[in-house]
């Protein structure tokens, strides 16, 4: 009898945990987030693109140690934090992204098509940009986002990225604001930040580029909303397009304040 | 050619704590390509882990290991200064020797 009720106790208790573990997946997924982040693969990445940076390559044989990311040649510290923004030389507004194929451009002498050949790397394809992305923007760990939109495109810019988030179309008749702009919307188990309120789109942002342990890849924000327009069945966000780089400054506007933190794990 | 490991190791009273991050696909043999061929094994088998010459870990490993895998473990008699080398070795002969110093 007694052991019956021991038992019983025991099963009650099970079904207590069971139930606490999955009315809290948030917790759960946190837990193994922290479990991860003690080696996080995001640093083979960084290795690699410190690597690429300093390396000669192209006609021209050039490192890309001259880029001007917007703090000046060569100077990568801090610079992510600041980028999107103007650049005089080109007489545009640029992402990381688009920064890095102008200088592989203009002074390693690739030309446009090739150098933005592979944009997102799959196992041993892997792909320079992601490399770099991580690299450049593991050197703005740390540093607090500060996109100024001082320069007339860069509100311009700003202003049509945030005209893209609202704009509902496609198949599905969807805009990045359906799943991105209430509270504790969530695909699976998988949260999906507000990215209206300065808090969610501060973590969204300062989070990326992240290790997806899912994939095995390090995934760079230009990524990030290339599959987000794949999953509202839009058509593809061009690389370096005017729009990539317009939304990519809405929302890296709107992380203002935030101390950055990437390249970090995501499941 | 392998991409380099990354390694740390710090010595703190007595006791050496290594980490380690691998870069490797760990195919496990299982899986199928797009159009539906068997994608090879590809894992590493063995690591090892030597201190001024003396191995402190040795394993075997299988397909079961994650891709790009991260290793930690603790060991005793290492100072600050110390070389540590680790070795990998797959099973398609591939191997990958890495140093560092204790800190």
């Amino acid at each position: 009898m007694m052991r019956r009720t021991m038992a019983a106790a025991v099963l009650a208790a099970g079904a207590v945990l069971g139930a606490a573990a999955q009315s809290n997946p948030e917790a759960e997924i946190a837990k193994y987030r922290e479990a991860l982040a003690a080696g996080n693969p995001a640093e083979l990445w960084e290795a690699r693109g410190e690597a690429l940076w300093k390396q000669k390559r192209g006609p021209k044989a050039a490192s890309l140690e001259a880029c001007d990311l917007g703090k000046g040649a060569g100077v990568v510290n801090g610079a992510y934090a600041e980028l999107p923004r103007y650049f005089a030389d080109a007489d545009r507004v640029m992402d990381l992204e688009t920064r890095l194929v102008h200088c592989m451009v203009a002074l390693q002498g690739l030309r446009f098509e090739d150098a933005t050949k592979r944009p997102f790397g799959a196992g041993t394809n892997r792909s320079d940009f992601e490399s770099l992305a991580a690299w450049i923007t593991a050197e703005s760990r740390g540093v607090t986002m500060n996109v100024a939109l001082s320069h007339p495109k860069e509100r311009e810019a700003y202003q049509l990225g945030e005209k893209m988030f609202y704009f509902r179309g496609g198949p599905h008749d969807f805009a990045c604001a359906t799943c991105h702009a209430e509270n504790s919307k969530r695909i699976r188990l998988q949260d999906l930040p507000n990215l209206t309120e300065k808090a969610g789109a501060q973590l969204a942002y300062t989070t990326w580029p992240a290790y997806r342990v899912s994939q095995g890849e390090l995934r760079t924000f230009q990524w990030r909303l290339n599959d987000c327009y794949r999953q509202q069945r839009f058509p593809d966000l061009k690389f370096a397009s005017d729009a990539s780089i317009a939304l990519t400054a809405f929302l890296a506007r709107n992380a203002n304040g935030a101390t950055f933190n990437a390249p970090a794990i995501k499941r | 050619m392998a991409d380099p490991m990354r390694i740390r190791a710090a010595e703190r009273d007595g006791v050496v704590n290594v980490k380690i991050l691998m870069s490797h696909e760990m195919e496990t043999g299982q899986r199928k390509d797009g159009s539906g061929k068997i994608v090879p094994a590809h894992f590493i088998s063995k690591v090892t882990a030597t201190h001024q010459g003396r191995t402190v870990l040795s394993a075997q490993w299988g397909p079961a290991v994650a891709k790009n895998p991260f290793l930690e473990f603790n060991f005793k008699g290492g100072k600050k200064g110390d070389r540590i080398a680790i070795t990998w070795e797959d099973n398609k002969g591939e191997t990958r020797t890495d140093e560092t110093t204790i800190n």
